[in-house]
């Protein structure tokens, strides 16, 4: 349920003038004062909120840190171990900024998950989802480009990987990918020309995603939060003001997201990170194991199970892009999975596959598994993670939606509430 | 429900002041790395002083060393130099303030509130008019001319004629011995 | 972390069939030696003695082939790590000759074509025991001695793996291994072949202090100066993450109480 008409009333004459001028004060009275939100929102409606703090944590660090970096190939690793050791604060600076990456990652896993879970893609709430996946998108290119700038082994070879990527265009459009690649690096390879871009690319993207999930808060504020029963608000008696239950309750699972951040800050920076990232970018030497940082690792699994290189990169794109789908792939006019019985375990099952497809993608190449004295391939299990994958958005999400009967939705909000305090 | 107190405050109320309170503490903490961060850091700091070794300077001659990113003269003044510096009266000039970081604020202009050392005059080589770098030996003053605006400086480095409003700036340094000087 | 424990489930499994896992190749490095050193855990702290040990071991026997760039003189006389005064620190850098620019002539070496050294300040950093990897290299029948500056973050294992390495010569290699001509067998590098000959042997050094100067204690005490190259900030760290979550948990406790209070009326 959307806000309705205005309560804010300007309490001084600098108010009243500035509320006819310039209405930002009753903007932020009606979107984060009183805005009507459900009252049965759980732990896992503080992740929005959680994500929105991190992602000003992460510009303004950033921005700090840009006052030190020196984006230049002969430099910039010299120029964060100048961080590490000389500027005021810097090392927390830095580490903060590294692990909050982690962080936000973590915490956009849960939010995306949230939303699968309760229904939150679906109608009305389609293109707030579709921001979501824009956001999501353009978080992993950030952290992408991020990684590539302490120009450490890792920083370079994965830039060297992904973009290597592109080539594989040239088997549809000869040349064109090549072209793309050569472009993307402002050479013949990652180099300092592609350092430079990458960094102004960095500077520029969190601001890109700033403004869009302005657009995805504005999505949501529209028809309203979902809430964990799927069903919609009928009225005043469902819903509190945000301020102050929200941003209270928000505070406080924000403060406990953060004593899990400052855990990894003070006690174990590097515990995510990965080693070779300590040694500085040689192209003559190629690390024994290539591999992103944790939250790419599902990704990178699906596209190493495809042997063929074009086949695994659309595999990995449209991974991404089938998220986008979710609100007209599910039939299911039920939005909430607690009250979706069959849905409810391929969903979990969905949530296991995710997590095996980042171990598998942390593993090498050619590692196997030895069941009773066979060894078979880890691409065996990457493909089968791959396939359940793409099975839940394209297969289970059409065909479950018209064969399960959903249980009983509770008449209202309020009523399962006032009914469990009796 | 919550419970009122005397004064009408609950204590719902002083939680919620505890809470804001510590938020704003826990922010106004979590400030201060942000703002640090810009002070110069250990590896500028550690440039902050530097030892000049003054026994290849000649009689008449003048080295400039950088300090903390200024030029500063390092010259061993002759005998007539520092006769006509300390013949000046420093009621005659446009600034009677010594400028001496190794001196109190107050003090005068006097040749010998200029130097440590009457042969060594060490002097920041900014002009203080605009900022830029004087010349030696030109001028009417036998001392330093900035080419920019005209400012003319004695064998003290103390303005003479010209639209600079101080004198040169003596920076804080001391002797090591004989040879050797320790800027800041 | 992050390789060792998929690696290790893997390994797991591979046991559980009664596969051994030191079979399944010569050369697979051994787990790194289970050491304990006084910079670990979240309470830790680097001991002063053996950081001015290590210092010592690593002037006088490892900086013959590997640099320390990036620790600057003036580190040392600051606060958590071996704990110089300025004075000391000063006196330790002017020991050293680090590379010096043009002279007035504008010349970078002098008559006989060596570069031109001047005695180092507080602001300068270690000088490098060669001028470039090519050098190094040629000093080193090709290979490359690795900066130590920060060794123990770029290697699985960190400090355990380096005391490993250190402490893991001497032993015959087993039956059926070659070692290559010109490296030394050491079964905790991986390959089994490493470059390095045996840097440390007992009394390589003297300690001022009067420690018994064994292997054991040398590669401690230069571990622990090398954990403390490559993070000198790490007491600071640890004092100010108690500071820290003592504070979040606090902070969490109050809000904690204010929104049990807040949402009281609702449930």
């Amino acid at each position: 349920m959307s806000a309705g008409e205005s309560t804010y009333v300007p309490k001084s004459g600098f108010a009243r003038w500035m509320d006819s001028r310039l209405p930002i004060m009753r903007f932020a009275h009606d979107t984060m004062l009183t805005y009507p939100t459900p009252k049965n929102l759980n732990i896992w409606y503080t992740f929005g909120g959680i994500l929105a703090i991190m992602l000003v944590f992460q510009i303004l660090t950033g921005i700090v840190l840009a006052m030190h970096y020196v984006a230049n190939d002969k430099m910039a690793f010299d120029s964060v171990e100048n961080i590490m050791r000389d500027v005021n604060y810097g090392w927390l600076l830095r580490y903060a900024h590294a692990n909050g990456a982690s962080m936000f990652f973590l915490a956009v896993y849960v939010h995306i998950f949230r939303g699968l879970y309760y229904g939150s893609y679906k109608a009305p709430r389609e293109v707030l989802w579709i921001l979501g996946v824009i956001i999501y998108v353009l978080m992993i290119a950030t952290a992408f480009l991020g990684y590539v700038l302490p120009w450490g082994q890792m920083s370079f070879w994965a830039a060297t990987v992904i973009t290597n990527l592109f080539s594989s265009i040239d088997q549809i459009i000869p040349h064109l990918g090549t072209a793309i690649s050569t472009w993307l690096w402002g050479g013949f390879a990652v180099g300092d020309p592609t350092l430079n871009r990458f960094f102004s690319l960095h500077y520029l993207l969190p601001f890109v995603i700033f403004a869009v999930v302005g657009l995805h808060i504005w999505a949501l504020h529209v028809p309203g939060n979902n809430n964990p029963l799927g069903i919609d608000v009928k009225g005043p008696q469902d819903t509190v003001p945000f301020h102050p239950y929200y941003t209270v309750k928000d505070g406080f699972y924000l403060v406990l997201f953060f004593i899990v951040f400052a855990g990894l800050v003070f006690y174990a920076p590097n515990f995510v990170g990965d080693v070779e990232n300590y040694q500085p970018a040689n192209p003559l030497v190629t690390p024994p194991e290539i591999v992103p940082e944790w939250y790419l690792l599902p990704f990178y699994a699906m596209l190493r199970s495809i042997p063929q290189k074009l086949v695994g990169v659309i595999v990995l794109f449209g991974a991404l892009a089938v998220l986008a789908f979710a609100p007209w792939l599910d039939t299911s006019k039920v939005r909430s999975m607690r009250f979706r019985p069959m849905m409810k375990p391929f969903f979990w099952i969905l949530v296991l596959d995710c997590i095996l497809l980042g171990y598998l993608g942390a593993n090498r190449p050619d590692a196997t598994w030895n069941l009773g004295g066979i060894e078979i391939s880890l691409v065996w299990p990457a493909r089968l993670g791959t396939a359940y994958y793409y099975a839940y958005f394209l297969l289970l999400m059409p065909l479950i939606g018209l064969l399960e009967t959903p249980k009983p939705l509770p008449d209202s909000i309020a009523k399962p509430v006032l009914a469990a305090a009796e | 429900m919550a419970s009122a107190t005397s004064d009408g405050t609950t204590r719902r109320d002083f939680l919620y002041i505890a809470s804001g309170a510590m938020g704003a503490v826990g922010v106004g903490l979590a400030a201060w790395p942000f703002i640090d961060q810009m002070n110069p850091s250990a590896a500028v700091l550690a440039m902050s002083s530097t030892e000049v070794d003054l026994t290849p300077v000649q009689e008449g001659q003048q080295i400039t060393i950088m300090w903390r990113s200024k030029p500063v003269f390092v010259r061993k003044r002759t005998k007539k130099e520092i006769e006509e510096a300390k013949a000046v009266n420093v009621a005659d000039l446009p600034d009677g303030v010594a400028r001496n970081a190794n001196l109190p604020d107050s003090a005068p202009a006097t040749d010998a509130n200029r130097v440590i050392k009457p042969d060594w005059l060490v002097l920041i080589g900014i002009c203080t008019h605009l900022g830029c770098i004087p010349l030696f030996n030109q001028g009417e003053f036998g001392g330093y001319l900035c080419p920019c605006h005209g400012s003319q400086y004695d064998t003290a480095g103390r303005i003479r004629k010209g639209p600079a409003p101080e004198n040169l700036f003596i920076p804080p340094y001391n002797f090591m011995n004989d040879t050797r000087i320790k800027i800041g | 972390m992050r390789i060792s424990l998929p690696l290790g489930l893997a390994l797991a499994a591979t046991l559980a069939t009664g596969a051994l896992a030191a079979e399944a190749g010569l050369g697979h490095a051994l787990p790194p030696k289970d050491v304990s050193f006084s910079f670990e855990g979240p309470f830790g702290t680097y001991d002063r003695g053996a950081l001015q040990r290590g210092f010592q071991v690593y002037k006088e026997v490892c900086s013959a082939c590997h640099s320390l760039n990036r620790v600057a003189f003036h580190a040392l006389a600051d606060e958590g790590g071996p704990g110089f005064t300025e004075a000391q620190a000063k006196a330790i850098a002017a020991g050293y000759k680090v590379p010096a620019g043009p002279n007035d002539k504008g010349e970078t070496t002098d008559a006989n074509g060596t570069p031109l050294t001047r005695p180092g300040i507080l602001a300068d950093h270690f000088p490098a025991p060669f001028p470039n990897d090519e050098a190094a290299r040629t000093a080193n029948n090709g290979a490359l001695p690795p900066d130590l500056s920060i060794i123990e973050k770029a290697r699985n294992g960190g400090a355990h793996y380096v005391y490993s390495i250190l402490t893991g010569f001497g032993e015959k290699p087993p039956a059926g291994f070659k070692v290559i001509d010109g490296k030394y067998y050491n079964p905790y590098f991986e390959g089994w072949n490493i470059s390095m000959p045996p840097p440390l042997n007992a009394n390589s050094v003297t300690y001022s202090d009067g420690t018994k100067a064994t292997v054991e204690q040398e590669a401690h005490d230069v571990v622990t100066f090398l954990a403390w190259a490559g993070e000198p900030k790490m007491e600071e760290r640890k004092r100010m993450g108690f500071g820290v979550m003592l504070f979040l948990i606090a902070f969490a406790g109050v809000l904690f109480l204010s929104y049990r209070k807040l949402w009281a009326d609702q449930h």
